[in-house]
């Protein structure tokens, strides 16, 4: 079965097609909404094609890591619901999901999108922002989509108060200290072609794919997936790629 | 800037490398491979029956990866048992090893590779996974290629091969690059970036994390050829 699904996706990617009528480079319609949940500090709700993930951001006051002090703590979590894919069960994530969650966790903290020594309150006792991702349907493009919306939600972000040593959530005044947006572009080989935003059947034979979190000069994050090898001509390539998605993904955004 | 490196060394210059082979006397295959001061063994077991059989792949084989950092390997007491940074290394160990393993050989069977760090100094998935390519070997498990892997990077300013723990944690800041390349088709199975980077910084980086490789798949065969002869 998959041997015809590749002999037919190669077949149209050698006319730069795909099976939905978008180019190879094309990514689906992208819709946004962040606000999904007053409760969280920010949240939002990405949907890329059929792809629908939920991603809320919790805060609250913690002792920081010793080995950095001073520093805000950050940390991502995922879960592939079971509701999302006939694939996924429940029970604790598996390896798929927390590389998930790693590599978006790796976007946002190398790219310093949050300015984490802001987040220092006093001795012993600094902001932990806790950044999770709920995969509701799955069509493929898990990483970007989870990516996204963990961007989106941590820029419409409002902090807690502080009171007593405690978080006070009824007051959320100051934003996150955002300094940059990155962007995160999954870019996948199936044959010689490179896919953007691979739909779940294509992602049926994809070999490799290339995870790749960028700015409009650096490179922060990247992550070679999947059980596939990759020339280094074609990394290049591939990371070319990522920083021409920058500015669509950018504009969905805003 | 980063004008001299902590340890003395050339920028494209790797840590002194050594490997063993066949040093778990139980298991299928084995190695031990240490990168200056970081030191892993891996062993093998296997190809045996994958349980349970509903994931069994009737036209191939699986290669199933676990890392593990032994709790004194660090300054900082590592709890024991999987963390979910184990879980991601283990997963990226397999795609980093599978493309090589002729998989198709050995049907609805599991090949695990075990990897224990036992002292740490950076670079202990690199030191795995060259570890766990010897293993394989030693085990008799047919392959089409030996990986090589090593981290190459930015340190300040200048761009660097095999990485220690104190260059990583560089004030002015570093970036990370594990790669893994087989040593005669130089294909890549394994990348990871973490830092901060320019598109033509990491071509360099590419180009010496390649020297940096095929001098350990050198090792590597010549570490093979002293037991098993010509390969």
């Amino acid at each position: 079965m998959d041997k015809n699904l590749r002999k037919f996706v190669l077949e149209l990617a050698s006319k730069n097609l795909r099976e939905d009528k978008r180019k190879l480079d094309e990514l689906r319609n992208i819709e946004i909404i962040t606000g999904i949940s007053n409760k969280a500090e920010g949240s939002a709700r990405v949907k890329i094609g059929k792809t629908d993930v939920m991603v809320g951001v919790k805060m609250s006051v913690g002792s920081p890591f010793s080995d950095k002090p001073k520093s805000g703590v950050l940390m991502t979590g995922a879960e592939f619901l079971p509701m999302a894919s006939p694939e996924f069960e429940s029970g604790p994530p598996r390896a798929n999901a927390i590389e998930l969650a790693r590599v978006v966790d790796r976007g946002i903290r190398e790219s310093k999108m949050i300015d984490l020594e802001k987040l220092y309150i006093e001795e012993d006792k600094v902001w932990m922002v806790f950044v999770d991702v709920y995969i509701m349907n799955h069509d493929g493009n898990l990483i970007d989509a989870a990516a996204l919306g963990a961007i989106a939600a941590l820029k419409s972000a409002k902090m807690p108060g502080y009171k007593d040593g405690k978080p006070d959530y009824e007051t959320r005044t100051n934003a996150l200290p955002v300094k940059l947006t990155p962007t995160t572009t999954t870019v996948s080989k199936i044959g010689n072609h490179f896919f953007v935003d691979t739909n779940q059947n294509e992602e049926k034979i994809v070999e490799t794919k290339l995870v790749v979190t960028v700015d409009d000069k650096n490179i922060y994050a990247m992550q070679k997936s999947g059980e596939g090898t990759l020339k280094k001509e074609q990394i290049i390539e591939m990371t070319e790629m990522a920083f021409k998605k920058r500015k669509e993904l950018l504009k969905v955004l805003k | 800037m980063y004008k001299k490196r902590f340890d003395n060394r050339k920028f494209d210059e790797s840590r002194p490398i050594e490997a063993t082979i066949s040093v778990v006397e139980n298991a299928t295959g084995s190695a031990h491979f240490s990168l200056g001061n970081t030191k892993v063994i891996a062993a093998i077991e296997g190809p045996k029956t994958l349980h349970p059989r509903r994931i069994q792949d009737p036209e191939r084989g699986l290669v199933r990866c676990t890392y593990d950092m032994m709790s004194f390997s660090v300054d900082d007491r590592k709890r024991p048992g999987p963390s979910r940074r184990e879980i991601e290394i283990g997963l990226v160990m397999k795609n980093a090893l599978q493309p090589f393993v002729l998989i198709k050989e050995f049907p609805k069977t599991v090949v695990d590779v075990y990897t224990e760090v036992y002292q740490a100094d950076a670079g202990t998935r690199c030191a795995s996974i060259c570890a766990a390519s010897l293993a394989l070997a030693d085990a008799g498990v047919p392959m089409r290629d030996l990986v090589a892997s090593v981290s190459v990077g930015k340190v300040g300013d200048k761009i660097v091969l095999d990485l220690t723990k104190k260059e990583e944690d560089y004030e002015e800041g570093a970036t990370d690059i594990p790669i893994s390349m087989s040593g005669r088709t130089k294909e890549i199975s394994h990348l990871q970036l973490d830092g901060c980077i320019t598109l033509d910084e990491f071509k360099k980086a590419l180009d010496v994390g390649e020297k940096g490789c095929q001098e350990i798949y050198e090792l590597q065969k010549k570490v093979l050829k002293e037991k098993y002869g010509g390969v």
